[in-house]
């Protein structure tokens, strides 16, 4: 199958720490692939230098096989690759329709917004999310919304570029059993269109229900790989990470 | 979608906006009850008129570039700088239409040269701007000697009557300062420039995250501030003919006034244009209102700084920045 995305090696510094040390990571059509590890150990680092936040240090990026070139965030949305960053990438005195379409505006020629169209479907987006409370409409501030909410907008983000992979970065934190349900509902039903998506927690029960395979990174490196046909359950993915941590 | 809930997010769209024009009506009221006779007289408000849309063009871009985060304060020397350059060009005998292209590359030329220098060496605006505006009037003094340039020239061209001339008695720049807010409102709010602008300002790592190239979006603002400098330097030029290396420094305050009399927060992520015009209106009527009402002009600096203060706890009881 192919890689619709593959980090070669990359290392990323930032001054004297080395978040990354030639971490090498891979994610095929159709795949769901559980990024755990430790706090610090470098997974937003990871994923905001695949989708072009960070430019590496060392290493490449391959999209669909091809080596990239100067590759950056608006190239990474632009290739089908959309992002519910772990601080949520909101901008919360600018309305939530405003938050949805940010730096993907629908737009008519000459750059003015078809502003009807983005409302319309903010609202249907955020219906289909079930997140928000019907009090709230597309016009009113992000600022004004709790945190599941927000969540919601981010995540609504992701879904209305039909994208090839969605990354999400610690999406379930703070969430509410039943929101997280909804992530998870939402993480199912791009698998079951094809499409991929990248899941990082280290919650390790919410990482091994939805992943197809498990990357374990430890201190900027990836110290181990494995499928769910390998590992029976949550615990024991759990014991493994303990037992690859301390020897790495 | 409940009513309340619409008012709501009516009065945070508007209620900035709605602010200022409520110090306008103000202002008018008071000015209107204490010199009645002098405000029905034409001249009034014709002062007001010349003065306008020059602050107009000065006080608009800003309000792009403070809610993009940043602040300029080099426009006031910009202005000079363009004017120079098209007064110039006209003595020597060139075209002024080609001299008003000219004035405008100029503006906007300075503009990306102090935006860029700000966004990759990482410097303060204020104080780089600061630096940028004694800078460029040193340049000015020192390349004119202090001497001004006369174009009567200009007004036997077609962009004379064109820009500042009298259709039917109504002066021009109105009706040019009238299309710039109405252009300036559909590209602050309904314009990917606009609102790349906003989100910038809001949280600039969110708008890099999302693919915004922040560094770009914020030269631009400072381009744009640099082209509504030379606006505004070219149309008093015209309107005066006369070029003279100390213009634009007194508009340097008022512009910067009127922005957060306006109702554009400091803070960055939000403005309003209408409420930038409004704002105008307030800083030019306190020029001419204050000797209409018999006082005399040192009264102005006083309310000046009275309303900026009022203005201020505006933005307060209209609430903190959301985060
Ligand atoms: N922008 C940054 N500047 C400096 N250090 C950073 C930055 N981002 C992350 N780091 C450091 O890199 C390491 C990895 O962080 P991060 O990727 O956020 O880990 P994780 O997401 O796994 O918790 C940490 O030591 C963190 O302090
Ligand atoms: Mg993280």
């Amino acid at each position: 199958m192919e890689n619709i995305i593959q980090l070669d090696k990359v290392t990323k510094k930032f001054g004297g720490i080395t978040a990354l040390n030639k971490a090498s990571l891979h994610v095929k059509k159709g795949e769901v692939v559980g990024l755990i590890g430790d706090n610090g150990a470098g997974k937003s680092t990871l994923i905001k230098t695949l989708v072009g936040v960070y430019s590496p240090d060392e290493g490449h990026i391959l999209i669909r096989g091809k080596n990239v070139n100067s590759w950056n965030a608006l190239k990474a949305r632009e290739a089908g690759i959309e992002t519910v960053f772990q601080d949520r990438a909101l901008t919360p005195q600018q309305s939530i329709v405003k938050n949805i379409f940010m730096g993907k505006e629908l737009r008519y020629p000459f750059g003015f917004i078809k502003e009807k169209e983005q409302i319309k479907e903010a609202n249907r987006l955020i219906r289909e999310i079930g997140f928000t409370s019907n009090l709230i409409n597309a016009d009113s501030p992000v600022g004004n919304l709790s945190g599941g909410e927000r969540q919601g907008v981010a995540i609504a983000r992701a879904i209305y570029n039909n994208a090839e992979l969605i990354v999400l970065d610690e999406p379930t934190n703070n969430l509410s059993l039943n929101e997280t349900q909804k992530v998870f509902d939402f993480v199912l039903n791009v698998k079951k269109s094809n499409r991929s998506v990248l899941f990082i927690g280290h919650n390790i029960y919410h990482v091994y229900d939805i992943s197809d395979r498990f990357v374990i990174l430890d201190r900027g490196e990836v110290v181990h790989e494995l499928n769910k046909r390998s590992v029976s359950s949550p615990e024991e993915l759990m014991k493994i990470m303990r037992e690859t941590i301390v020897r790495h | 979608m409940n009513n309340k809930s619409f008012i709501n997010n009516m009065f945070h769209k508007n209620g900035r906006a709605l602010g200022s024009i409520g110090y306008f009506i103000l202002l008018m009221a008071i000015f209107f009850i204490g010199a009645p006779e002098a405000w029905i007289r034409p001249n009034l408000h014709q002062s007001v008129f010349v003065m306008m849309p020059t602050l107009i063009f000065l006080t608009i871009p800003l309000v792009f570039l403070v809610a993009s985060g940043e602040i300029d304060l080099s426009f006031a020397s910009t202005y000079a700088v363009a004017a120079y350059v098209f007064a110039l060009l006209v003595k020597i005998g060139i075209d002024p239409g080609i001299c008003f292209v000219a004035g405008l590359l100029t503006g906007a030329a300075i503009g990306a040269l102090v935006g860029t220098l700000i966004v990759v060496f990482r410097l303060s605006s204020l104080v780089a701007s600061l630096g940028v505006l004694f800078l460029l009037r040193g340049v000015i003094l020192l390349l004119t000697n202090s001497r001004s340039i006369t174009i009567m020239q200009v007004e036997n061209h077609w962009i004379y009557p064109l820009l500042v001339g009298k259709f039917y008695g109504f002066p021009m720049q109105i009706f040019w300062a009238a299309i710039f807010i109405i252009f300036c409102y559909y590209f602050f709010n309904k314009h990917v420039f606009g609102i790349h602008i906003q989100h910038v300002g809001d949280n600039s790592v969110s708008a890099e995250q999302m693919g915004i190239n922040v560094n770009a979006v914020k030269i631009k603002a400072f381009m744009f501030v640099g082209v509504g400098a030379a606006l505004g330097g070219m149309f008093t030029t015209m309107i005066t003919y006369t070029f003279f290396p100390t213009q634009g420094f007194g508009y340097l305050l008022l512009a910067l006034a009127a922005v957060f009399v306006g109702g554009t927060p400091y803070w960055g992520g939000l403005g309003t244009i209408i409420g930038a015009v409004f704002g105008v209106g307030v800083i030019a009527y306190m020029e001419v209102g204050i000797i209409a009402i018999g006082w005399s002009g040192e009264w102005r600096q006083f309310f000046n700084g009275l309303i900026i203060l009022l203005a201020l706890l505006g933005h307060r009881l209209h609430g903190e920045r959301v985060r």
